[in-house]
């Protein structure tokens, strides 16, 4: 599913966020992403879906190759990935529904599908009654969980989580883990960039550690590892 | 019935796109105000400027068209000189007629041209005191002055004139004249420009947020483009409006009063209102939309890196 080869990351100001990764994410897995911070995790995970592209070596992504992907042809690749971000970032002027229709819309989906799919998604993440009111009238949680449902509107394959956690106080955090899971689930691959140690060390997954930008870590069902 | 499908969703994408773009214009009103505002000063700079050379450049050729020599042959030159002389001009190069015209056909047009007070001047039928004359025309009217200086210098030539000093004036000022316009006009078009490229910049800043999230889940770069691109086109087409209803009213109300004048003080005829004023709204919403357009690209490229 995503396959880095040989990878190495070094900035225009001289800085290497990243040497030499090898790493490899079947489908349907669901994999932590830790380390402290300025490792390196949010360039790993921005690789992921070509916001950064790599100084050295290969990623390929559900079969494409990332090193050789034409710039006109990246808006197919994001389609079939879903990102969701620590500060949510929804649109504050368009209401629940049309923060996520609009996932479908710029994309050019047909109307009658945006419809379904968006009241089928909001229901996944529990926000269905919620649906006409504006992201300010909602609580942190409810806003991430309209964040994750614009993510997955469109049927990804993967969702990449950088610390979507971070800003919500733990029973909120521990929803938005279930709804996580539930996706996750239904088959697709989350990889999720956090620094929250209960959740990694209670819901047992794939944990990635990533120190001075290089993989110390790499374990099936590992623990967080860190002091908090 | 999938190309249906296609051509649909073709349709109501361009209407969403529509859609938005009028939505910035009224969101940044007083970008708004301030690019259609420097459209339509540039615009109507431009079109009276056009209005104003176009016709210049009329009464230039219809002027040009008069500027002959007047090769005065010298009294002492027979018969045989003459054809000689004729096939010398003849031989130069740029000219487009030679007409021989007898003395006593110089000294009539003469009477005639002084009207009432030519009368006097019939005493001079008995023994006409003026030249047998060739009249020459060049081919470039541009040429006149040198090919007359040219005749000059030949046997049997008593002088050669031509509307001198007059000719190169006339030149002189229709040229200037072009140049300051056309320095004038571009330095406007860059500041309209310039506006329209900062309006839409900050289009993009305000929906930056949005911009984002369209790229992050997929949305094609032409996609995001045309929103910016409609609303730089509008705010040219918006800015070309004013300037071409003022310049077809003005040219359709002063038309008669200054032709009236002209053809009684000098034979000049302005150019018609139809079709040349709708020419020029033509032109004038072209450069709109151009300057709108060009406006728009720039400050996408720029700030859109997408």
């Amino acid at each position: 599913m995503i396959e880095m080869q040989d990878v190495s990351k070094t900035y225009s100001n001289g800085v290497t966020a990243l040497s030499r990764i090898n790493i490899n994410i079947e489908q349907g897995e669901f994999v932590y992403v830790v380390g402290p911070s300025g490792a390196g995790k949010s360039t790993f995970i921005k690789m992921m879906y070509r916001e950064i592209r790599p100084t050295h070596g290969t990623i390929s992504v559900n079969g494409i190759n990332l090193s050789k992907l034409r710039h006109n042809k990246v808006p197919l690749l994001r389609r079939n990935i879903g990102v969701v971000f620590q500060d949510f970032k929804l649109l504050q002027t368009l209401s629940v529904y049309e923060n996520v229709a609009f996932a479908m819309e710029v994309i050019e989906e047909q109307p009658a599908n945006i419809k379904r799919r968006v009241m089928e998604t909001l229901d996944l993440v529990g926000l269905k009654h919620k649906a006409r009111m504006l992201p300010t009238e909602l609580s942190g949680g409810e806003q991430q969980r309209v964040s994750i449902a614009r993510s997955i509107v469109n049927s990804p394959k993967v969702v990449i989580a950088d610390e979507p956690t971070g800003n919500l106080d733990p029973d909120t955090s521990w929803e938005i883990m279930n709804i996580f899971d539930e996706i996750n689930l239904r088959g697709t691959t989350i990889v999720m960039a956090t620094h929250n140690k209960e959740i990694v060390n209670t819901i047992k997954h794939r944990v990635i550690a990533i120190e001075g930008g290089r993989i110390v870590r790499d374990e099936a069902k590992g623990d967080y590892g860190y002091e908090s | 019935m999938k190309r249906r499908v296609i051509t649909d969703m073709k349709a109501r994408t361009f209407r969403r796109h529509i859609r938005e773009s009028f939505k910035s214009l009224t969101r940044n009103g007083w970008m708004t105000f301030a690019s259609v505002s420097a459209v339509t000063v540039t615009l109507l700079l431009v079109g009276v400027f056009f209005v104003i050379m176009m016709n210049l450049n009329r009464m230039a050729t219809t002027i040009e068209e008069d500027v002959e020599i007047r090769v005065h042959i010298d009294v002492a030159a027979n018969e045989k000189d003459k054809d000689y002389l004729e096939e010398k001009i003849g031989q130069l190069g740029g000219i487009k007629s030679i007409t021989y015209s007898p003395k006593e056909k110089e000294l009539d047009n003469l009477i005639k041209s002084l009207g009432d007070r030519g009368e006097s001047f019939k005493l001079f039928e008995q023994d006409n005191p003026l030249n047998d004359v060739f009249v020459v025309k060049t081919k470039d009217p541009t040429d006149t002055m040198k090919i007359a200086k040219q005749i000059e210098k030949m046997d049997y030539v008593s002088s050669a004139k031509y509307g001198q000093g007059k000719v190169e004036k006339l030149f002189n000022v229709l040229k200037i004249s072009r140049n300051v316009g056309l320095v004038l006009i571009i330095g406007l078009l860059f500041t309209a420009m310039f506006l329209i490229s900062n309006t839409i910049k900050i289009t993009i800043v305000a929906r930056r947020r949005e911009i984002e999230i369209m790229r992050l889940v997929g949305a094609t770069n032409s996609f995001i483009r045309w929103p910016f691109f409609l609303e730089g086109l509008w705010l040219g087409i918006l800015g070309a409006i004013i300037p071409i209803a003022v310049v077809s009213s003005a040219y359709y109300y002063l038309f008669d009063f200054i032709q009236a004048k002209l053809i009684r003080e000098h034979f000049i005829k302005l150019i018609e209102f139809n079709p040349f004023v709708y020419q020029l709204s033509a032109v004038l919403l072209i450069m709109g939309a151009a300057i709108g357009i060009w406006g728009s690209l720039m400050s996408v490229r720029k700030f859109l890196k997408v």
